[in-house]
């Protein structure tokens, strides 16, 4: 098997690929997203626990 | 080996099981995905009707597995929190609920495309595609009544409520395909053994344990962010090392 033939699956890569495409892109997504919160979270927290420090 | 499990369900208790647990879950589902989609690519043979469209099924049948059973968890932790008022259930709830949205996306996805070459239609109005649309709903009722509403604890009770009662949605979808006619094949693995091939039940399988994992471990990630959002007045967040700096 070529990887042209691979890739074809038979015709219908477009399908196969945009399944496992689809997949990938949204855990990559939430991959991102999870680390965004953390860093955002913990960054308000500073910022909250700086600001009633100097009151 | 006696565990006491009420200790972990104190919030600062779980901040940290939650923080080591979840490299190792994630570490686990990258080999097994690697290994599942190895199985499913370069091991199972082609199918006799479907051809090599039918590998579609080793990523759509996981994730429309877990997309249903993250709601039941969902559910347990939501009714869980509302009988014993214990705060991490209500966090788990709320830490299960985008995943098992996003899962679900990916199985009417994956499913529309599989659809399309076999069915002739990226959709069809049946019962099985309607209640898992109707579950993707109750995911996205779930996350925004909870942001609706600004006192987390009531808004866990109310968002409790919906998920519970929006549970008895998932029997439907799974024995939908037994009830009413449609397009949808049946479960074609049975606890009474399968007519499938060995390779392409071990790839199944694997991608199975391969997005559990995944999912438990987005979910403790997520989960550590909501418990320091709502644990940010205690003392044993403010002590915590990577917040000092």
């Amino acid at each position: 098997m070529s990887v042209s033939e691979f890739f074809a699956m038979n015709g219908y890569g477009l399908y196969v690929w945009g399944s496992y495409g689809m997949a990938l892109a949204v855990f990559i997504v939430e991959i991102v997203l999870v680390r965004h919160k953390r860093q955002i979270t913990l960054r308000q927290l500073r910022i909250m626990r700086d600001a009633e420090g100097d009151e | 080996m006696a565990i006491n499990w009420f200790k972990y369900s104190a919030p600062s208790t779980f901040y940290a099981l939650a923080g080591k647990l979840a490299p190792w879950f994630a570490a686990t589902a990258a080999i097994l995905f690697a290994a599942g989609l190895y199985i499913g690519f370069f091991v199972a043979p082609t199918d006799a009707v479907q051809s090599e469209a039918y590998r579609i099924m080793f990523i759509h049948v996981p994730v429309s597995i877990l997309s249903m059973f993250i709601y039941l968890v969902m559910a347990c932790y939501a009714a869980l929190g509302l009988i014993f008022n214990t705060r991490l259930s209500g966090m788990m709830a709320s830490a299960l609920a985008p995943t098992g949205a996003l899962f679900t996306f990916i199985a009417l996805w994956t499913g529309a495309l599989w659809g399309k070459p076999m069915w002739g239609a990226w959709w069809v109005w049946d019962m099985r595609l309607t209640t898992e649309l109707i579950l993707l709903f109750l995911y996205l009722g779930f996350i925004a009544l909870h942001a609706s509403i600004d006192d987390p604890r009531r808004a866990d009770r109310a968002a409790a409520l919906l998920a519970i009662v929006g549970a008895v949605n998932v029997p439907i979808i799974y024995k939908s395909v037994e009830w009413w006619n449609t397009l949808h094949q049946g479960a074609t693995i049975k606890f009474s053994g399968t007519s499938m091939h060995v390779a392409m039940q071990e790839a199944l399988f694997t991608m199975l344990l391969a997005c559990w994992a995944y999912a438990i471990a987005m979910t403790l990630w997520r989960v550590r962010s909501i418990i320091l959002e709502r644990e940010r007045s205690t003392t044993w967040v403010q002590d915590l090392p990577e917040f000092k700096r």
